[in-house]
């Protein structure tokens, strides 16, 4: 039984196409990259990670809201289904800088 | 009662937050004053009060490398007024942040130390995200007391709402309960004012103008008819109506941001030398009908012009 279930694990694994990945950053007051490109329709997992003090990653029009811990990795996979230039911002407040601590989300065609 | 009869934010050439005009129950209906009247025994009347924001004591930089000195001047020029208004209401970012030790609890102090000169008697604050977010509003508690609270004054409920101390952008849930409670005791046309840090409408979400959660407050107060909203923390005058209420933002007293509708970054107004309160102060709500808001800039004459920077020097006003 074990192995049929590794069996079934290993076939999904192999067989769904897996979203691509894209790892971010978080420090005061910038988050790296601070532009990435995604396809309309094409889903992505966003793994989002804070190197010095708790942060936040909100973009409501994609759906995105994300609370950042240190030592933790908070992940979201989205599906833009329109094309726009969307600002993603820090909005745990984390001193001086923070208002402009931002990145950029581009949606392509 | 129209909202233009109890709120008239009266017309003076000043330049220091915004001074008020309210006539709460003057025109309203005789269940208002007897509401009042029985609840908390005062006899509503007209009266002003000031509005003051985002004084970022501590702040020290090239956007104002004047430090308190705006702040100063508008206590001064509030302590001229005749008549003396009966309130004064601070908006948040009252102090810029420290993560130095005992820092801002410094920089406090020396805003309790320059406010202490006011006249007028009833003082109140909410907090700002330089107030309060890094702590959740502990050391600001310890100055000013509760970020969220409610009273009367002169047949007018005033409610100071926090959006700053739970690190984000929101009310929060506990807060909006709490609101519900304080409202339900109210007749729908008492005559309301909020003041709080952040719009509470999506100014400009991507700056993060805007509370996270404001639409259920507003939605919290849309029964009542008489509705207006205090504001700072964008440091320009705006004037913006939902569908239930009008919300007014302050100057700030230290520097501008540029007009969120045409630009794209959330940097300061360069500091003018020449004209060092260029873009400092605050709105003017003039008595006249329809309800007319006036921007007014902290223009003070004698640091002004050509050699503003030069007589601030002189006067020790950069010390």
């Amino acid at each position: 039984m074990k192995y049929l279930m590794l069996a079934i694990l290993l076939w999904a694994q192999l067989g769904v196409p897996q979203p691509r990945v894209i790892e971010i950053s978080a420090k005061r007051f910038e988050f790296t990259p601070n532009q990435i490109t995604i396809k309309k329709g094409e889903t992505v997992t966003l793994r989002v990670t804070a190197e010095d003090r708790d942060h936040g990653f909100l973009q409501e029009d994609l759906g995105i809201d994300l609370d950042l811990t240190p030592g933790k990795v908070a992940e979201i996979t989205i599906t833009p289904q329109t094309a726009g230039r969307f600002t993603a911002i820090c909005d745990t407040f984390c001193g001086s800088g923070h208002g402009n601590m931002k990145m950029v989300i581009n949606v392509v065609e | 009662m129209d909202r233009r009869d109890f709120l008239k934010i009266s017309g003076m050439s000043l330049g220091a937050g915004a001074l008020i005009s309210v006539a709460p129950a003057m025109k309203a209906n005789a269940g208002i004053r007897s509401w009042f009247h029985r609840h908390n025994g005062e006899a509503p009347a007209p009266f002003t009060l000031v509005q003051l924001s985002d004084s970022h004591v501590g702040f020290s930089g090239p956007p104002n490398p004047t430090g308190t000195k705006a702040f100063e001047k508008a206590i001064d020029i509030i302590n001229g007024l005749d008549p003396q208004p009966e309130l004064v209401l601070f908006t948040g970012d009252l102090t810029h942040e420290s993560e130095t030790p005992g820092e801002h609890a410094k920089r406090m102090q020396t805003f309790q130390s320059i406010t202490s000169r006011l006249r007028a008697t009833k003082v109140m604050h909410v907090p700002g995200e330089h107030d309060a977010a890094l702590d959740h509003g502990a050391l600001y508690r310890q100055f000013f007391g509760e970020t969220y609270y409610a009273f009367d004054h002169r047949g007018v409920h005033f409610i100071a709402l926090d959006n700053v101390s739970r690190g984000k952008p929101v009310v929060g849930a506990e807060q909006i309960d709490w609101l519900k409670r304080d409202l339900a005791r109210y007749p729908k046309t008492t005559p309301i004012i909020v003041f709080t840090h952040r719009p509470l409408f999506d100014l400009r979400p991507d700056w993060e103008w805007f509370t996270r959660d404001g639409h259920e407050v507003l939605n919290v107060l849309a029964p009542y008819e008489n509705v207006t909203v205090l504001y700072g923390h964008i440091h320009r005058h705006d004037v913006h109506q939902t569908d239930h209420a009008a919300h007014y933002a302050s100057k700030s007293l230290i520097f501008a941001f540029p007009d969120p509708t045409t630009a794209g970054d959330k940097k300061p107004l360069a500091f003018d030398k020449d004209n060092p309160f260029r873009n400092l102060g605050l709105q003017q709500v003039t008595e006249k009908r329809p309800l007319q808001v006036d921007d007014i800039e902290l223009t003070l004459r004698e640091f002004s012009g050509t050699n503003g920077a030069q007589q601030i020097s002189r006067t020790g006003a950069f010390l």
